[in-house]
């Protein structure tokens, strides 16, 4: 469903040129979950955004669903992804009651029927018809993420990228959040990837996964690898220890 | 249960809230009534000695100082003066002989239309300006756009009402000279508005019209570059902030083309600050520009004031600058007020 053959992400010119992402490969099959995991400036959340279009300037191949992409998508693109970011805060327009966000994307595409998709995607994520007509600042944070996945999956994309999608609410929104990702893409039968530093999420949610470290693929493994603890790399295994917590000694 | 009961509780709020913008602007004009109070009693011109003139006898000089008042405790001329003020009496101008009132109602029609002119320049030029420069950030536009606005805030506004007078009317011709209209057009049209372009257009005069817009054309495009220069540039700065925001982002991702995800999002936010920085510059012509007005000789109250304070008339000084200073809580009022209808967060 997705291919990526030596990917690679630059941001500025010259000396003070940054490479966020240096040959980076790997493949994503359908109805499949996949997990790119690594520390802070690993390059996972730009290869993400290389994926869905946000980052236009590349090397290298990203093919979804067969086709290979250029600078620019198109609505057929935005029709097959969509993406959930990590800040529930600020990815929601401020001044947009939830009626309009979700009715934005139903109107780019065309798709009609906006007033039961609205209702529906409200349902689906849990969300009762009194949330239709508030706006971002009198949701808390969990109902807003609940927003942005109904955002995201209301033009029934195959393809769903999340961007750390419970790293910025409390734990308790977390499984929630998590629960509600898990049983959404059951049902839709959604191709996921899932960009995360926490690896206790990604063994809980995704299929297979890749360790990324300084742009580039440290380990490809199962997520039964990782919940038996047996990585091979060290990198990997640095990152499992330091995702246990702190011993007190 | 929770809904029903939160509409009395939203209506208490949004009346606390206007209460709330009532009494700040209330204060804001007494503290504007005691600041014109004390400078016309700080500064050190005699308004008895302005009325009666230095060769009047001791005794015509008490009884004028008595008629003013200025005999009694100073609260009580504050009280004494804040009444007249609020009654619309702002004392007789000694220059012009005329209520005060009524010379400033003469005069601020025509810093009000070339100000509103400099404005509209600044405001249908400098927003466009920003959002190219903001959405083509270092680029050439960009790169054009600092320089243009740098001279718009660097070059003393009276050289380039000096310069543009010499290359429009002197050498070139293409706009009429100082004045706000040719003798031979004066009072041909009946004021409705004050406003010259307003009224010879209402009343049909179209010759007196292109006569008034070829006057004011050179002084609002001067003031519209100052206008235009402070526009631009916020307009630009408050739109990189707002294109910053991961909202924008996921505009992008639902599939908006470039254009619309800056138009139709981060322009739209960016716009609510933008209320204020154009009423505050609204506000800065309307006060009267000076200088602007003395070049181009053009009759409006900044020339009125100059005049007024060159002849020691302090009745007309002080109303002036009440009036200024009304203009500028005023038009706060209505940023406040604009911005609080835009903005649900702040509602």
């Amino acid at each position: 469903m997705i291919e990526v053959e030596n990917l690679r992400v630059r941001f500025g010119r010259g000396k003070g040129a940054v490479e966020a992402v240096r040959g980076l490969s790997f493949a994503v099959k359908e109805r499949e979950t996949f997990g790119l995991v690594g520390e802070s400036g690993s390059g996972k959340s730009t290869v993400l955004r290389a994926l869905c279009g946000l980052v236009r300037d590349f090397e290298g191949t990203i093919r979804v669903a067969s086709e290979a992409q250029r600078r620019t998508r198109t609505d057929e693109f935005h029709r097959l992804v969509q993406m959930v970011f990590q800040d529930p805060f600020g990815s929601l327009h401020p001044r947009h009651t939830v009626d309009r966000i979700l009715g934005e994307p139903i109107a780019i595409q065309r798709l009609g029927n906006a007033d039961l998709r609205i209702a529906r995607a409200l349902f689906e994520v849990g969300l009762g018809p009194s949330f239709r007509f508030r706006y971002p600042h009198q949701l808390s944070g969990g109902q807003r993420q609940r927003v942005s996945i109904a955002r995201a999956l209301i033009v029934e994309p195959r393809i769903l990228l999340l961007d750390e999608p419970t790293s910025a609410l409390d734990v308790s929104v977390q499984a929630e959040i998590l629960n509600l990702l898990m049983r959404l893409r059951r049902e839709r039968a959604l191709t996921t990837i899932l960009v995360s530093h926490n690896l206790a999420v990604v063994g809980h949610l995704c299929d297979r996964l890749l360790v990324m470290n300084a742009g580039r693929a440290v380990e490809e493994m199962t997520a039964e690898d990782l919940r038996t603890g047996a990585p091979r790399e060290e990198y990997t295994q640095a990152l499992l220890r330091a995702s246990e917590g702190y011993r007190r000694l | 249960m929770s809904s029903r009961s939160g509409l009395p509780a939203q209506a208490a709020v949004h009346a606390f809230s206007a209460f709330g913008i009532v009494a700040q602007t209330a204060a804001t004009f007494a503290g504007l009534l005691l600041i014109t109070f004390l400078i016309g009693r700080v500064l050190p011109i005699d308004p008895v000695l302005a009325a009666v003139g230095e060769r009047a006898s001791a005794d015509v000089y008490e009884k004028v100082r008595v008629e003013l008042g200025l005999n009694l405790p100073l609260h009580v001329q504050f009280w004494n003066y804040a009444v007249k003020v609020l009654h619309g009496d702002l004392g007789r101008s000694v220059l012009t002989a005329n209520p005060v009132l009524t010379d400033i109602r003469r005069v601020f029609p025509a810093t009000l239309e070339l100000a509103t002119l400099g404005t509209l320049i600044g405001v249908l030029l400098g927003v466009p300006i920003g959002v190219v420069a903001a959405a083509r950030r270092g680029g050439f536009i960009d790169r054009v756009a600092r320089v243009f606005a740098l001279f718009g805030y660097s070059v003393p506004i009276f050289w380039l009402g000096l310069m543009g007078l010499l290359l429009f009317y002197a050498r070139l011709g293409w706009v009429l000279g100082p004045g706000r209209i040719d003798v031979a057009y004066d009072e041909v049209v009946a004021p409705l508005t004050g406003a010259l372009l307003v009224d010879s257009a209402l009343r049909g005069e179209w010759e007196v019209f292109r006569n008034a817009l070829g006057h004011i054309v050179l002084p609002a495009a001067v003031l519209g570059w100052l206008s235009l220069a402070y526009i631009s540039r916020m307009t630009r700065s408050f739109l990189l902030a707002e294109l910053g925001e991961e909202y924008v982002t996921t505009a992008r991702v639902k599939g908006l083309s470039e254009w619309r995800v800056i138009v139709r999002h981060a322009l739209r936010n960016a716009l609510v600050p933008l209320v204020t920085v154009i009423a505050l510059s609204y506000a800065t012509l309307l006060e009267g520009s000076v200088l602007t007005e003395t070049v181009f000789a053009w009759p409006g109250l900044g020339m009125y004031i100059t005049n007024s304070l060159l002849s020691a008339d302090m009745n007309a000084v002080l109303g002036g600058t009440l009036v200024v200073g009304c203009v500028f809580i005023g038009l706060n009022l209505l940023s406040d007020l604009v911005y609080r209808l835009v903005d649900p967060r702040v509602r």
